[in-house]
C-alpha cells in the first residue's frame, strides 16, 4: 500500500498534431479509417453524441475549438483533484520548506529569520537524542521486523496445511487501529497485573520494567510495532515466494543442494529485490514512528524514547513553534529523501 | 487458494516430506506455528474481548484470569451509553464514509480525465501527483495543519469540521494511480461505441467505466475507510473539539478516566468494524496490498 509505483509510460501518440487530431476524429465518428487522408467522411460525420459540426477535422479552426473544449471538459473533471492536491500537497511542500526559515506565530505575519531555526535546533540537546533514539528504533525494527516476517513467510510457504488460517491471523493486528494496539499492549506491559510479567512469573523468570526501564523501553516499543506491522510484510514476502519457479528448486535438488543451500542459492536471490524494497520502505516508515512512544512512554523514561516525530509534535503543537518544527521536518525530509531516491533508482533499474 | 490448484515446488521437496523424519518435522512445525500464531495474534483479541466482561476489580488483580470469574456484558452497553462512545463511534463512521465519498468522486474523476480524456499536460499533472507519494507524511504535518487552519485564498478555518479530514484525504496519489492504471486497460473501442450510441462524457464514466471497474473501486474504498478509521494523530490535531472526535482519539483521551472494563469494551468497538471488513474482503485487501507493492 505504501509503495511508490513508477508512472506508467504514456500511450504512444502520433507525432503530427494535425494528423493526430484527424485520426482521433475519424475514430470518434466511427469511420473505418480506410482513407485517413481525406479527413473524414461527411456522410457519416454527423456525431450523435454532440450533434454539431459534421465537417469537423477538415477545417483547422473548428478543430482547434473542439480540441479546446475537450481540454476544458477534461480539466473540469480534474479540477476537484487539482484543488485538493494544490491545497494539501503541492502548496504545503513549498510552504514547509519556507517555514523552516521563518518565525511563525498566529498573532503576527510570519517573519524571515534565516538559519535561526536550524541553529536553535542544533542547540537543543533533545535534538541529537531524538535522532539517536530514532536510529536505534529503526535498527531494532529492522532486526525484528525484517527477520521475523521473512522467516514466517518461508515457513508458511512450506506448510501443506493451515496456510489460509495463518495468513489470516498474521494480518489481524494490521487491521486494529494503532491506538487500540497501544492501549492493549500498555496493559500487557503493566508491571502489576500485566500479562507479560505474569507469564515470566510462571516461567520463574524475573519480572521486567517493560516501559519504565531506560534499557528496555525502546525494545518494548519495537516489539509492539513489529507485532502490529509484520502481517503486511509477511504477505508481501509470501506473494514473492509463491512466484519462484519450482524448476529452480528441482534443478538445485538434482545437483545435490541441501535445504540450507537451496534457501541460500535459490530462495534468497529470487526474492532479493523484494527484500531490498521492503527494507527501504521499512526504514522510511520506522523513521516516522510516533504513536508507539506517544501513547506508551510519552518519550520517557528520561527521554530514552523521544523520537524525531515526537519532538516535532512537541515543537509544533505543544510549544506552537511552527518554524522550529518545520526546520526539523525539512531535515527529516532530506534524510528520507535519500532513501526514497535509492528506492526509485532500484525500481527503475528493474523495469 | 492453496488446496485445489497443484502446488508448485518449494524449498522442501515432496520426497523429503514423505520420509518419516520429514513428516514428523512438518507436523511439528505446523503445530508450532498454529499454536504460536494463535497465541500471538488471536489471543490478544480474545483477551481484550473477554477482559471487557470482567469487573474492574478482577482486572486489577495481580493474577490475571483467562476466563472471567463473573460475566458482565453490561460493560459494553455502559461504555456505549455512559461514556458517550456511541457518539465517538458515529463520528468515526461519518469521517470514514465522508472521506470515502470524497476520495471516490474526486479521484475517479481525476483518473478518468487522465486516462481517457487525456488533456494537454495530463502526464505532467499525473507526475506531479505521483511525486507527492515520495514525501514522508510527517514532513507535511505542519504545513498542511497551517493550511487547514487558514485555507489560502478563501481564508476558511477548517479546524473542527470534517472537511479537515475529508479534503486532505482526497489528495491521494495512490488512488489516482491505481484507478488510472485500471481505466487504461478498458478498451477505447468500448467508449467509442457508447459515444456513438449517444452517451456523453459523464454517461460514459457512469455506465461504461464504473461498472467495469468494480474490483479496483472495492480496493480503493476499503483502503479509504480503513485508513481514516485507523488514523490517530491527524484527527487529534484538527478536531480539538471533544464532541467531534473519532473513537480512536477519544479512547486515548479517556483511557485515564474510564473504568478498565469499559475502556476495553470501547477498544473492542473501535476494532470490530475493521475486523469484520477484513474477514469479508480479505481477498480484495490482500490483492490490493500485493498489487501496490509488487507490481509497481
Amino acid at each position: 500500500m505504501s509503495a511508490l509505483p513508477t508512472p506508467a509510460a504514456p500511450a504512444r501518440r502520433p507525432r503530427h498534431p494535425r494528423r493526430a487530431r484527424r485520426l482521433r476524429d475519424l475514430r470518434r465518428t466511427g469511420a473505418t479509417g480506410d482513407k485517413p487522408a481525406t479527413g473524414g467522411n461527411p456522410a457519416t460525420g454527423e456525431n450523435p453524441a454532440t450533434g454539431d459540426n459534421p465537417a469537423r477535422g477538415r477545417a483547422p479552426a473548428t478543430g482547434r475549438v473542439r480540441r479546446l473544449r475537450e481540454n476544458l471538459v477534461a480539466y473540469l473533471f480534474l479540477s476537484a483533484a487539482l484543488i485538493c492536491f494544490a491545497l494539501f500537497a503541492w502548496y504545503p511542500i513549498v510552504r514547509g520548506v519556507l517555514l523552516g526559515f521563518q518565525q511563525v506565530t498566529f498573532a503576527q505575519p510570519a517573519e524571515w529569520v534565516g538559519l535561526d531555526n536550524f541553529r536553535r535546533l542544533f542547540a537543543d540537546p533533545l535534538f541529537a537524542t531524538a535522532w539517536r533514539n530514532t536510529g536505534y528504533f529503526t535498527l531494532l525494527a529492522l532486526v525484528f521486523g525484517f527477520a521475523a516476517p521473512f522467516v514466517t513467510a518461508v515457513v508458511l510457504n512450506e506448510l501443506r496445511r493451515g496456510q489460509s488460517y495463518l495468513r489470516l491471523t498474521v494480518y489481524l493486528p494490521v487491521m486494529l487501529p494503532p491506538i487500540v494496539t497501544m492501549l492493549l499492549w500498555r496493559w500487557f506491559y503493566d508491571p502489576g497485573p500485566g500479562l507479560f510479567n505474569n507469564v515470566l512469573g510462571v516461567l520463574h523468570l524475573p519480572a521486567q520494567q517493560w516501559l519504565e526501564s531506560e534499557h528496555l523501553a525502546m525494545i518494548s516499543l519495537v516489539l509492539v510495532s513489529t507485532w502490529a506491522n509484520m502481517g503486511t510484510t509477511t504477505l508481501i514476502y509470501l506473494a514473492a515466494l509463491g512466484g519462484i519457479p519450482g524448476e529452480l528448486y528441482e534443478a538445485a535438488e538434482l545437483d545435490g543442494a541441501s535445504i540450507r543451500r537451496r534457501l541460500w542459492h535459490v530462495t534468497i536471490p529470487q526474492v532479493r529485490f523484494i527484500l531490498l524494497i521492503t527494507l527501504l520502505l521499512q526504514v522510511i516508515g520506522t523513521m516516522q514512528v510516533f504513536v508507539e512512544p506517544f501513547v506508551l512512554t510519552g518519550g520517557g523514561p528520561d527521554d530514552a524514547t523521544v523520537t524525531i516525530l515526537l519532538l516535532l509534535y512537541r515543537y509544533a503543537f505543544v510549544y506552537n513553534d511552527f518554524g522550529l518544527a518545520s526546520a526539523m521536518s525539512t531535515l527529516l525530509f532530506v534524510v528520507l529523501g535519500l532513501f526514497a531516491g535509492l528506492y526509485l533508482r532500484l525500481t527503475r533499474t528493474k523495469d | 487458494m492453496a488446496a485445489t490448484e497443484p502446488r508448485s515446488r518449494t524449498l522442501i521437496a515432496p520426497a523429503e516430506l514423505t520420509r518419516p523424519v520429514g513428516r514428523f518435522l512438518h507436523r511439528f512445525v505446523l503445530g508450532a506455528t498454529l499454536t504460536g500464531f494463535t497465541l500471538a495474534f488471536v489471543f490478544p483479541l480474545y483477551w481484550m474481548t473477554t477482559g471487557a466482561l470482567k469487573t474492574s476489580a478482577e482486572l486489577a488483580e495481580p493474577r490475571p484470569t483467562v476466563l472471567p470469574s463473573s460475566w458482565h456484558p453490561e460493560s459494553y452497553s455502559e461504555a456505549w451509553t455512559n461514556t458517550g462512545l456511541a457518539g465517538y463511534f458515529l463520528n468515526t463512521v461519518l469521517l470514514a464514509f465522508g472521506a470515502l465519498l470524497f476520495q471516490l468522486v474526486i479521484d475517479v474523476c481525476a483518473a478518468y480525465a487522465l486516462s481517457k480524456l487525456r488533456p494537454v499536460l495530463g502526464n505532467a499533472v499525473l507526475a506531479m501527483m505521483l511525486a507527492t507519494l515520495m514525501l514522508p507524511v510527517s514532513a507535511l504535518l505542519v504545513p498542511v495543519y497551517l493550511t487547514v487552519v487558514d485555507v489560502p485564498l478563501v481564508h476558511v478555518n477548517l479546524i473542527n469540521t470534517p472537511f479537515a479530514i475529508w479534503l486532505p484525504a482526497a489528495a491521494n496519489a495512490f488512488n489516482v494511480f491505481i484507478l488510472k492504471r485500471f481505466f487504461d486497460q478498458i478498451p477505447t473501442e468500448l467508449l467509442d461505441a457508447a459515444r456513438i450510441d449517444g452517451a456523453g462524457t459523464v454517461r460514459v464514466l457512469v455506465s461504461v467505466i464504473l461498472p467495469l471497474s468494480r474490483p479496483v473501486l472495492a480496493v480503493v474504498s476499503i483502503f479509504a475507510v480503513v485508513g481514516v478509521w485507523k488514523d490517530f494523530l491527524w484527527p487529534m490535531l484538527v478536531l480539538p473539539d471533544e464532541t467531534k472526535q473519532p473513537i480512536t482519539v477519544a479512547l486515548n483521551r479517556l483511557a485515564e478516566f474510564m473504568p478498565a472494563n469499559q475502556l476495553l469494551a470501547g477498544m473492542v468497538m473501535a476494532s470490530v468494524p475493521l475486523l469484520v471488513l477484513f474477514l469479508l474482503f480479505q481477498r480484495h485487501i490482500i490483492s490490493g496490498l500485493t498489487a501496490g507493492s509488487l507490481k509497481g
